[in-house]
Order: C-alpha cells, then structure tokens, then sequence
C-alpha cells in the first residue's frame, strides 16, 4: 500500500471520529463546565444576571433551606416508590409475556412498546380526563352510587404516582423482558424435581437470573423519575414540591440562574452513582450477549 | 390452568387494560359534542375542524415537523459515525471520554440538559454574537445532541451483530476503507440508521422540557403549544389532536409489525 493512500485512510478514521467527537464537546461537555461555573456565582440585576464572583453561597443556601433539603428528600422517596410499583407491575407482566407462545409474545411487546412511539405529554394528558373532579373515574364512581361527591384523585401524590408509573412502564418491562427470556425453564423444573417449593424456586433460581434486568429496569425507572417536570406540574397539587420542578421554576419564575444551576449541580452528583451503575449494567449485558 | 399461570394472566389484563384504556377513552371524548371535553354531549367531529382552522396549532405543528427532519437526520449521520468509532476502529485515544459523552445524554434528567445547553447558548452569544436569536437552530441542536446517542447505540449494537469477515475480505482483495464503509457496511447497518432515524425523529416530537429551554420568543413547537393549553385542564380540541397521533403511530407499528412478521416467515 503507498504512503499517501495509507495517509488518506487515517484522515478518513480520524474525521469519523473528530467529527461526533466535537459536536459531543461543544454541545454536551461545554454546557456542564458552564452550569458548574455559574452556579459558583451570584445573581444581579443585569444581562446576563450573574456576577463573576466565586463563592460557594448557593451551594451553603442549598443545604441549609429547609425547602430545597425536604424537596430533594420528597423527589427521591417518590421516585423510588414509583420504581418499586413499576418493579411490583412490571415483573409479573414481563413474566407473563416471557412465558406466552412466540406469536403472541411478539404482539403482547409491541403493545408495551406502542405507548412508548405516543407523546409522552399526552399520555399525561389522558389521565387528566379520568382523574378530574367530573373525569370518567369520578362520573362511574357516582353513578354506582359508591360515593355521593366527587373524591379528589387529581392534583395530588397519587395521581403523580400513577403518571409516573404509567409511563415509565415500559422502561421496566423491556429489560425485565430481555432477561426473564433468556432464562431456561428447565433449570426452574429441575429445583421442583429436587423438592424445592414453588417460591423457593423463585427466590433461589428465578430472581438470581433475572437480577440484571431487575437492576437495569429499576434504574431506566428512578433516574428519569427524580427530575421529571410534566407529572408534577399537570397532575400534581400546588405543594408537590420535587427537584425538576424546583429548578424550572428558580430558573423562569424567579429568574435566580447561579441558584438554578446549583440545583443542578446538586440534582447530578445525586445521580452519578446510579448513572455510573447503569452504564455498568448496560456495558456487561452487551458483553454477555455478544 | 395452575394458581401461578393464572395470576399471571389477570395480572396481564390488568396492565395491557392500564395502559390503553386511557388512551382509548381519549379518542371516545374527541368525538364528544360537548364543550367541557368529559361530559358526553353527543357524537361530533366538529373539534377536528377547529383543529384544521386554528393556524397557532399549524404553526406549531410545521416547525415541530421541522425540527424533528433535521435534527433526525443529522443525529442518523453524527450517530452512524460514532457507532462506526466504537464498534470498528478498536482502541482510540479518548474512547473512554468518548463512550461516556455519547451514553450520558440518553440518562440525563431532561432538566439539566435543558438548562445546560441554555446556558451554552447565552454564554456564547456573548462572545461570538451567535446565536443572535433562540429558535429553530438552537432547538435542532438540542435534539440532534441527544437523538445521537440513540442512533449510536443502535448502529454499534447491530455492527457488532454483523460478521466482521465481509469487511475485511473485501479490505483484503484492495478496497480502499472508505469504500468498504460505503459499499458493505452502510447497507448492513441500513436497517438500524432508519430505527435510529424514526426514534430521533419520534423523541424530538416528543420534547417539551428541552425545547422550552432552548426556544426563544416566537418559536413555539408543537408540545409547548399543548402543555400551556393542558395546564388549565382538558380541552376538546386537544382530545382530537391526541386521537390524531394515537391513530397515526399505531398504524405505523401494526405496519412495522406485520412487515417484520413478514420478513422472518420468508426467512
């Protein structure tokens, strides 16, 4: 081969690479130097509306307001209970679908999948017509005559519970999906042929196999939950108070940038275990399959 | 039937009926005269019309489709050469670096990158005058920055699916490799660029926190056009457009669905 067509063929590697490459520092990289940054500052009244101080007041703000420390609290309670109904769901379906005959298993994914393809905002939306004061829920609940007054199903933690629930599902499913399916019946029957119970062949041969999935799904779950805007807002009462919201509102409503960005910075170091976790997970399950 | 499998059927029922049925009873109310959306008031498809005559919603629905074109299709380009990276051009200075830019933006509260990019764009309007008006651009931009990582994993999971011994036969009998790429590897991973480039255009359809960040005065997309009419409660006319997308993506999917079914009964 000559040297100049060995020459054009490394050029050629080294566009492919420096290309993404550089998008990914300018676009995803550079905006987090910047938060970090000017979370560091202070606010003032002028464009941009943050001084070039540093200091570490918002951060020394964060940890001793009451509001923000209870409302980092309420956002990982609640996201971890979101998970954990999501897991208490999710696994007998994926369950179930693992175990049906192929075609229907085909179908029976691609109606988990579906809702996924559908606008997530409306998906949100569509509870708001069942849980309303005169929503669908409410108007059956009357006409049985169960109750005589409309019950208050919206604009409270329940309804966020069953928003967030409804759509990170799918999130669940799928990866419980991919493990419960790889998982060789034979080895269940052979605990049961060996005198195990039904229940002790799930702890000790279904759970342990199917742990990855479980993690995976558990994760895909609570990371997005903890910062999630759109269930709050739309469903949630005026005091339920959680992190993604907090910021939107620091950042468009009291127009307070350094302060919004701590929140963020403060919100990331929260994930980075989980995040760094998943990657792990994610890394090991494409290994395992290739 | 045993105790388990039947526990596992009703449990069955109970989810799929969880997630459809609000979605069915959203497209039933669409089709309500009535003005308050969940009081039935008789059949009607008169909020379709309003739907057609209300040029705010038109607006927002050409520049969301806009937006979802261009961003898909420069996230199919960004992520099809970084999934090429990854999967074929073995150890690189700062692949670490590499595979962490390109797997955390699909993790990342969509708050933070919205705030982020935001601030990005603010900081380098002040040195550099660009960009001079938050919109289109800077909308297209956020959204091609996560639709990357997508495509990149679907593009890397299915170049590691494909043998690599076409590849390097043809490098063997002489082929330059830039066209090995463009005559056996792009039509092998074909199939996964357009996957890549139906989620992109599908997530950036989808975003509401992103874009409101990132938008300026003026450029309203299609979801910041329905979360600020929801936020006051049901609407009519939002049921029809919610049917509307309800009707198109699941005849997209059954589509998909059967032609797949197809492709592995001929197989």
């Amino acid at each position: 081969m000559s040297a100049t067509a060995h020459k054009a063929d490394t050029l050629w590697r080294q566009v492919t690479i420096a290309i993404p490459y550089l998008w990914l520092a300018v676009f995803f990289l550079a905006p987090f130097a910047i938060i970090f940054r000017i979370s560091l500052a202070d606010p003032q009244f002028a464009q941009p509306p943050y001084t070039n101080d540093v200091s570490a007041n918002n951060f020394a703000f964060l940890l001793t307001d009451s509001l923000y420390v209870v409302t980092y609290y309420r956002s990982v309670i609640l996201a971890a209970t979101a998970t954990i109904l999501c897991l208490l769901l999710g696994f007998p379906m994926a369950y179930g679908i693992a175990r049906a005959q192929p075609a229907t298993r085909n179908l029976l994914l691609m109606l988990v999948v579906l809702p996924f393809w559908i606008s997530f905002l409306l998906r949100v939306y569509a509870w708001m017509g069942l849980l309303n004061n005169y929503g669908t829920i409410n108007s059956f609940l009357l006409w049985l005559g169960v109750i005589d007054q409309p019950l208050q199903l919206m604009y409270t933690d329940f309804a966020v519970f069953l928003g967030l629930v409804y759509t990170y599902i799918p999130f669940m499913i799928l990866p419980l999906y991919a493990s419960l399916e790889r998982l060789n019946m034979d080895l269940v029957e052979a605990a049961l042929d060996l005198g195990a119970s039904r229940t002790g062949a799930f702890w000790d041969v279904t759970w342990p196999l199917a742990r990855p999935g479980v993690i995976a799904g558990c994760l895909l779950v609570f990371i997005p939950a903890i910062g999630e805007y759109v269930i709050p807002v739309l469903l949630g009462g005026p005091e339920s108070l959680l992190i993604g919201r907090v910021l939107f509102d620091e950042f468009f409503v009291n127009r307070d940038w350094p302060l919004a960005s701590a929140v963020a910075v403060v919100l990331l170091l929260l994930l980075i275990l989980p995040i760094v976790l998943l990657q792990r997970y994610t890394a090991r399950d494409q290994e395992d399959a290739a | 039937m045993n105790k388990t499998s039947r526990f596992i059927a009703s449990i069955l029922v109970f989810g799929y009926a969880f997630l459809y049925v609000p979605l069915i009873l959203v497209v039933v109310y669409s089709f309500n005269d009535s003005q308050i959306a969940t009081v039935w008031g008789g059949f009607s498809t008169r909020w379709y019309g309003e739907l057609f005559r209300n040029e705010q919603i038109l607006d927002a629905i050409s520049l969301s489709l806009r937006i979802a074109m261009t961003s898909a299709t420069a996230a199919t380009i960004l992520g099809t050469m970084a999934g090429l990276a990854m999967a074929r051009f073995g150890r690189f200075r700062g692949r670490t670096l590499f595979s962490g830019m390109l797997s955390s933006p699909m993790v990342m509260p969509e708050v933070i990158t919205g705030l982020s990019l935001l601030l990005l764009f603010v900081t380098l309007q002040q040195l550099t005058g660009w960009p001079g008006q938050r919109g289109f651009a800077t909308i297209t931009i956020a959204h091609t920055t996560f639709s990357m990582a997508y495509v990149a994993v679907i593009v890397q999971s299915r170049l590691v699916a494909i043998d690599e011994s076409l590849e390097e036969a043809a490098m063997d009998l002489g082929g330059r490799p830039f066209r090995v790429v463009l005559d056996i590897t792009l039509p092998l991973i074909a199939p996964a660029m357009i996957a890549g480039w139906l989620l992109s255009f599908t997530l950036s359809l989808d975003d509401l926190v992103i874009a409101s960040f990132v938008s300026g005065p003026g450029s309203t997309t299609l979801p910041m056009l329905i979360f600020s009419k929801v936020k006051l409660g049901v609407t009519p006319d939002i049921n029809a457009l919610a049917s509307i997308i309800i009707a198109l993506v699941s005849l997209g999917v059954a589509l998909a669905w059967i032609i797949a079914r197809r492709a592995v009964k001929s197989t």
